[in-house]
């Protein structure tokens, strides 16, 4: 039930605004469906914390601690960045940016991509996953080139492409693991596709076929994950589109796209009894984080230096999933979670500057504390979280993460620190010239947004400082799953 | 000798190649659209002769979306689109046809080893082309690597989804019905979406040569 009622509700939203989103009430509705579906994965949350794991409908949908903590988190970004929209994107039809068409389509497709997530968080086939994947995609690429310019399209169109042809190599590792899975599970229905199903015998699939299929999976979802060097879209898609898509974006569907990644992972390193994907996974996790460290220095544009920000954190927490072990997965589960509170909280406030400033170009923002100190100070206290200061969460899981690679593969221990440090250097000295000193900004003109900004900020503040008995059990049981 | 069915499953397998080639080496846009459409032809006759030949009902249904989805609609919209652009002579000119062919070439050996342990562990009649069916994909994304036309890359996009189709056919018979909906689904929804596409980049850029488009790099 409350599994139907977080699916239907974006759902419904996406076909009503459709129908009705040029009214003048369509953001409050967009917000009224939020906030459902964030009631509906509190409900459904309580539901698998008091009585387990459940699977529904002829097993097509399942729960556990590990996907259902993701519902969670999304449906709370989600709910929050609708809470930002609303006075944002008026904003921006007050400035003539976007019409009503647009804003219909706009909500319309902010829901069907909160559906598409969600419904890749709960399925239990394989096939469907990848079928929901694809969707948030599509769903998103019209975000993206919602302003139209020839920036956006540009950026739109290789978002699509781009993620396109990953999401195809996707498909073909589904295929062989279908393959797999057929031979002992039967090619009758779709059982051979379900998580749990192929989750049992993973001792028995074939080896040879499954490292394949991993290497197509791994390149395929994470492309979407941000993973370099299959990065390219992801600072493009997330500077062009709207802010509130950009927070969506860089704190939502790259995890969910990691969330596939580490499913799939389950399933080979149980078959193949070697840490190939762990060590796939690492690599591509370092790399990442190197490349983007060493490419913030190169921007110029706020959007595009937070976007490379969310590739390094993406890369850390592939790399400590690729490590594995009850600590390496609980810190990556604690850095998803504090990375994507964080990130979409420095997007609201860089999108109340960026708009205030009419430019996204960093030298052209100054002296945010003066022309309204709220949001200076959140951009400030946001860096300083993201970047991994104590006592904020990031510092918590970046330190498990680096800890535990001092202990098992101590030669990484450089490499993710002079990534650190380099990333902490690039972002600290252009955001606090922007934060302080001099400003050429008028006043902000309406009061900014900053429910959403400082409730994600208090949270990953509590996660650094204390972590609930409740919540740190849940983690520890998730990482158990995970393995 | 083989049995019939087999020899027709690899006949189209041959074709299914063979027009991947042609579709590498074509330059003129509507022509490409054909050998798309030629090729979904194939793909769907194919997938036809398994389900006559194994008797998996769904398999019937699998040709019957293919062949619309890829013979009719998707060409039909692809051909609406250029009359509606006026792209119907477009062609690339930048365009080194004899190395891309020679590329082509390596990558359909490659598929084939990458393929060659795969094939040996399955168990179904038309194993012998999945090795067919990755080259088929990999010959798509080369495809989409090389050209410069917005048309031409969806053409791509399209053809390495024929592939994975084939794929999901001979290594598995066919993935199943729900799934294959949802990827027809997406497909469906893309090609209209990159259809809108196709007008905001005319628009934003006179012109569906995506040369233009080279302001979003790092410098």
């Amino acid at each position: 039930m409350a599994l139907l009622i977080l699916l239907g509700m974006p759902l419904a939203g996406a076909l009503l605004l459709g129908l009705l989103g040029e009214r003048r009430w369509a953001p409050e509705l967009n917000v009224l469906a939020s906030a459902g579906t964030f009631a509906a994965s509190g409900w459904l949350t309580w539901r698998v914390i008091s009585d387990g794991p459940m699977l529904v409908w002829n097993q097509q949908f399942f729960m556990d601690p590990f996907n259902v903590f993701l519902v969670a988190l999304t449906a709370l970004v989600g709910f929050t960045t609708a809470l930002f929209s609303r006075p944002y994107m008026r904003i921006e039809e007050h400035h003539g940016r976007v019409n009503r068409r647009r804003l219909r389509l706009y909500h319309s497709m902010y829901q069907l991509f909160m559906f598409s997530m969600l419904l890749a968080l709960t399925t239990n086939n394989m096939g469907i996953l990848w079928v929901a994947m694809e969707g948030a995609t599509l769903a998103t690429v019209l975000l993206v080139s919602l302003y139209r310019t020839p920036a956006s399209i540009e950026a739109a169109w290789k978002y699509f492409i781009l993620c396109g042809v990953g999401i195809s190599q996707a498909l073909f590792g589904t295929i062989l693991l279908y393959f797999a899975a057929s031979k002992l599970l039967g090619s009758e229905g779709s059982s051979a596709l379900l998580w749990t199903h192929l989750d049992q015998i993973r001792g028995q699939l074939d080896p040879t076929v499954l490292s394949i299929a991993f290497v197509f999976l791994l390149v395929g979802y994470g492309t979407k994950v941000g993973l370099a060097p299959l990065h390219n879209w992801l600072p493009d898609a997330h500077a062009e589109g709207p802010t509130p898509v950009s927070a969506m974006l860089s704190g939502l569907l790259l995890n969910v796209a990691l969330y596939a990644v580490v499913r799939c992972k389950v399933l080979v390193e149980g078959s193949v009894h070697s840490s190939l994907a762990g060590n796939l996974m690492m690599g591509f996790g370092l790399l990442s984080v190197l490349l983007a460290a060493f490419l913030l220095w190169r921007q110029k544009d706020i959007k595009r230096l937070f976007a490379y920000s969310s590739i390094e954190h993406m890369g850390i927490a592939t790399f400590a999933f690729g490590m594995g072990g009850p600590v390496a997965n609980f810190a990556a589960l604690l850095h998803m979670t504090v990375h994507s509170l964080t990130k979409s909280s420095i997007f609201f406030t860089v999108g109340h500057a960026a708009q205030n400033a009419g430019t996204q170009t960093m030298d052209k923002i100054r002296g945010l504390v003066t022309i309204s100190p709220t949001v200076g100070w959140g951009l400030m206290l946001g860096t300083l979280a993201i970047l991994g200061m104590p006592p904020f969460g990031v510092f918590a899981s970046e330190f498990l993460i680096l800890i535990t690679a001092m202990h098992e593969h101590p030669w990484t221990t450089p490499i993710l620190l002079l990534g650190l440090g380099v990333a902490f250097g690039a972002i600290f000295s252009r955001v606090q010239a922007m934060v302080f000193g001099e400003t050429n900004l008028q006043r902000l003109p309406h009061p900014p947004v900053l429910l959403p900004v400082f409730a994600h900020l208090a949270l990953v503040l509590m996660l650094g400082l204390y972590i609930p008995p409740h919540l740190a059990a849940w983690y520890r049981e998730a990482a158990r799953l995970i393995g | 000798m083989a049995p019939l069915p087999l020899q027709i499953i690899n006949l189209c397998a041959a074709l299914m190649l063979l027009l991947s080639f042609a579709m590498l080496s074509q330059r003129r846009v509507l022509t490409l659209v054909d050998l798309f459409a030629l090729q979904g032809l194939v793909l769907s006759i194919s997938i036809g002769v398994v389900a006559w030949n194994t008797g998996q009902p769904h398999l019937y249904y699998s040709a019957g979306l293919t062949f619309v989805l890829k013979v009719v609609a998707l060409p039909l919209i692809l051909h609406r689109l250029i009359r509606r652009l006026d792209a119907r002579w477009e062609s690339e000119t930048l365009l080194n046809i004899p190395t891309t062919l020679m590329a082509g070439l390596l990558l359909v050996m490659f598929s084939f080893a990458l393929a060659q342990p795969i094939s040996e562990l399955a168990t179904t009649l038309t194993r012998g082309t999945l090795g067919i069916a990755l080259a088929v994909v990999m010959l798509a994304f080369l495809m989409m690597i090389t050209r410069r036309k917005a048309v031409t890359q969806v053409v791509g996009f399209l053809a390495m989804e024929n592939g994975l189709f084939f794929a999901a056919t001979s290594a598995t018979y066919g993935m199943p019905m729900v799934v294959e909906l949802g990827v027809a689904l997406d497909v469906l929804v893309g090609t209209v979406i990159l259809g809108i596409f196709f007008f905001h980049i005319r628009e934003q850029f006179d012109s569906l040569d995506l040369s233009h488009m080279e302001s979003l790099k790092e410098d």
